[in-house]
């Protein structure tokens, strides 16, 4: 098979003008499980699907709090995320240091692009292979920023990234004139519903496998506990599965790491690098 | 955060390589001896007294345009009262070259705000909050910056008054003085504002002016020209330079 | 390009048997996948307008500009300076604070505002030192910087990924820059004051703006001239309006006579 002589490095530009290293890189993030993060005109809220890489193990963490402002959930190589998230936790703290306020999340997230940028310019570094959707609440409201390995960040109406995540993409571009109207349980159990159509049919959302963020309004980032996660689970669980996951059943890969992949799998990204 | 002005230098391409826009040293050609440097003992050309008060729709910032070289009134024309932004304004004593030296950082950090242009603007509090940082920071390192600086303005609307010294040392208050001010005129303040506690901006204005008066009478570095700075919700300005009333009638001895 | 995949079209250190560097080429090529970005210069200002691809309804409107401030001022005659981007937008981004430490530093050193020529020579330089090394790949975007002051008047630089840079009346970077070029030459642009710039940039936009390939962008412009007060900002919600709406009735305009060709 013809191998691209062009993806070797993220120093390497292709006659395209493409990164394939950095493409790549994206692809790390639909490894990860799906994860959901939406807003309504007081609150952002971050909905997650957690995994386990075993029966004995225990699910891994999808939400990471940043400040009592900010928190992320993380879709990709989770051990990247924890060095973006400790970077972001340390660039809040500096702000509130040094200034007395909390720090605005649009300034928190161009921190965050430029110091990924330079992971893709430089032949002794790697992006990013991680994906994070940053939900946060300042003087100007609520926030949702989804950031990609190549440093592009979005602000965000709603967002949902990594495996399967199109489905929870379209319940969310379906429904999105509805969530600034909607009340923070309203918008939860949106997120809920938007998480469950990235399932396969024959798995359900449980206090187990769900996590929910929360951030808004008088509401300091909290991660809501099993009880809480329960009762917002019992809301919507009469309710039957509307589009759910129709496309070629592919079975997820086990584990959140890259390392795991199929050694078989061709690097044949199916999308393009956002250059927008 | 200073050093990021004083030299640019961008990333290197790889460890101890070049980066761009510098000239490459190679390793261990480093000569001198940059690590010894005196710390700073003493001002040279000084300001006096700053003279703030809140009253009940914002705040007033007062002081004197004299830069005092020792003893001898040197420099008749020194502004030390500055606009930080339409929500906060600086009066600063002390030093002057040190002044001159953090408005330049303040400057330039209002520019790099306004380039960012997202909505966000800096209030009293992180600006009081930063200085007292950079003040405590510097020293630290034994070498302070000789100043007493008093930041005023509208904090989500209320009016904010406080004021840094050059250890790091800083508080709020209704009522501020610095310098010689802090003995001669505070008391003056705090009886009127005891009196009075929520004063217009007339009342105001006329205890700063008599403030002013009694310092210029008092303080042998003082100036009769002054600066009056007032913010409000309508905005900053800076009024100025004002004539302190002078009488000398009662010195009959000199006639 | 007959030399391309013949191996030496992998690094920005080395050139093709025929004296080109590929690396850089290629890197060109990516900024021409990027939304078309025009800049006119007047007699009285130079205007920015940004066709700025938006590809998800779930993107909030007004998100990732690609016009920035490098340079404000707090005096009374000091100039503003403006940038706007095509290309990667995260590499855009490290070229505006570069250049905003430049006009920093400069302005610690001698108290003024950078002269735009002299930033432009430091920021294609930056940008040149990228094409230099194998260790690192260059830019994959192209800048245009603007300023306006009463000594100099209306300037304008755009600079490559290659590092070279040009002073311009009229240029375009990006997808459509071919046919936006076509456009832009047949304005007297020496003449022209602001207002008027403003409205043929947005209709340039519009008109070279794919809807089959590209379906929604936002139109973002900015100006820097003396109804500015030397100021460089987005145009104000009515001259904005104005041009938007004005770029849409040529669109029709032109739509209908198509119609009547046929």
């Amino acid at each position: 098979m013809f191998r691209n002589q062009y993806d070797s490095d993220v120093t390497v530009w292709s006659p395209q003008g493409r990164l394939h290293q950095v493409e790549y890189a994206m692809e790390a993030v639909k490894l990860g499980s799906a994860t959901v993060s939406l807003k309504n005109a007081t609150h952002a809220v971050l909905i997650a699907l957690k995994r386990a890489s075993s029966e004995l193990a225990a699910y891994q963490k999808k939400i990471i709090p940043i400040d009592n402002h900010v928190g992320v959930t993380i879709s990709g190589l989770t051990a990247d995320a924890r060095i973006l998230s400790r970077y972001m936790r340390q660039e809040c703290l500096n702000y509130k240091y040094s200034l007395d306020t909390l720090m605005p999340v649009s300034r928190l997230i161009s921190y965050l692009g430029n110091k990924m940028q330079v992971c893709t310019q430089r032949y002794d570094r790697r992006p990013y292979g991680v994906g994070l959707l940053v939900a946060g609440y300042d003087e100007q409201g609520p926030h949702i920023y989804q950031t990609c390995p190549s440093a592009n960040y979005f602000d965000c109406k709603a967002m949902a990234i990594g495996a399967r995540s199109q489905s929870a993409r379209t319940y969310l571009e379906k429904h999105l004139s509805e969530f600034p109207e909607a009340s923070v349980e309203e918008t939860v159990k949106h997120g809920l519903r938007a998480l469950r159509d990235t399932l396969a049919n024959e798995v359900e959302l449980t206090t187990k496998n769900v996590s929910i963020g929360l951030v808004g309004k008088g509401q300091q980032f909290k991660i809501l506990d099993e009880n809480e996660t329960a009762a917002y689970l019992a809301m919507i669980a009469g309710e039957e599965r509307r589009s759910g996951y129709t496309g070629p059943e592919v079975p997820p890969p086990s584990r959140d790491e890259a390392g795991d992949q199929d050694p078989s799998r061709d690097p044949l990204p199916s999308v393009a690098m956002e250059t927008e | 955060m200073f050093s990021t002005y004083d030299t640019f230098s961008a990333p290197s391409f790889w460890q101890n390589g070049p980066s761009p826009g510098v000239i490459y040293n190679f390793p261990g050609s480093q000569t001198g001896n940059s690590h010894l440097f005196q710390h700073s003992q003493a001002p040279v050309t000084t300001a006096t007294s700053i003279v703030a008060i809140t009253f009940n729709k914002g705040v007033l910032i007062a002081g004197d345009m004299l830069g005092s070289y020792g003893s001898l009134a040197r420099f008749r024309n020194c502004p030390r009262i500055m606009k930080v932004n339409d929500n906060v304004i600086l009066g600063a004593g002390g030093d002057y070259a040190d002044f001159q030296y953090v408005k330049d950082f303040i400057d330039q950090k209002v520019i790099d705000e306004q380039c960012l242009d997202d909505g966000f603007i800096m209030k009293p509090k992180s600006l009081y909050c930063w200085l007292t940082r950079i003040m405590y920071n510097r020293r630290s390192k034994f070498d302070p910056f000789w100043n007493n600086f008093v930041v005023g303005g509208l904090q989500d609307g209320e009016p904010f008054l406080g004021t840094i010294d050059k250890l790091g040392t800083s508080y709020e208050d209704k009522t501020i003085c610095t310098g010689y001010g802090a003995y001669m005129a505070t008391p003056l303040l705090r009886d009127a504002m005891d009196k009075n506690p929520n004063p217009t901006e007339q009342e105001a204005r006329d205890l700063v002016n008599r403030c002013m008066e009694v310092l210029y009478y008092r303080d042998a570095r003082s100036f009769p020209k002054y600066q009056l700075a007032v913010i409000t919700a309508d905005g900053v300005s800076i009024e100025g330079p004002l004539e302190v009333k002078q009488n000398w009638n009662l010195a009959h001895m000199i006639h | 390009m007959s030399s391309i995949g013949t191996g030496y079209d992998l690094s920005a250190s080395q050139f093709s048997p025929d004296g080109r560097v590929f690396q850089v080429e290629y890197a060109v090529k990516a900024v021409e996948n990027s939304g078309t970005v025009i800049a006119l210069k007047g007699k009285d200002g130079v205007v920015f307008a940004v066709e700025k691809l938006v590809t998800s309804k779930l993107y909030e409107p007004g998100a990732n500009r690609r016009i920035f401030n490098i340079d404000s001022h707090v005096g009374m005659i000091d100039s503003h300076v403006g940038m706007a981007v095509s290309g990667l937008i995260a590499d855009a981004r490290q070229i505006v604070e570069i250049a905003r430490r430049e006009a920093a530093n400069y302005r610690a050193q001698y108290n003024v505002c950078i002269p735009l020529k002299y930033l432009n020579d430091r920021v294609s330089m930056y940008m040149h030192a990228y094409t230099l090394y194998s260790a690192v790949r260059p830019y994959g975007c192209s800048v245009i910087l603007s300023s306006y002051d009463n000594v100099d008047g209306p300037q304008m630089y755009m600079i490559d990924p290659s590092g070279v840079s040009y002073g311009y009346y009229g240029c375009a970077i990006g997808k459509a820059k071919q046919s936006a070029k076509t456009e832009i030459e047949k304005l007297k642009l020496t003449n022209m004051s602001t207002k008027d710039l403003v409205k043929e940039a947005a209709r340039i936009v519009y008109l070279v703006h794919d809807e089959l390939k590209d379906k929604n962008f936002e139109l973002e412009l900015s100006w820097v001239c003396a109804d500015s007060k030397g100021r460089h900002e987005k145009v104000p919600e009515l001259v904005y309006a104005e041009a938007e709406k004005s770029a849409k009735q040529a669109m029709e305009a032109d739509s209908d006579s198509d119609t009547e060709d046929m």
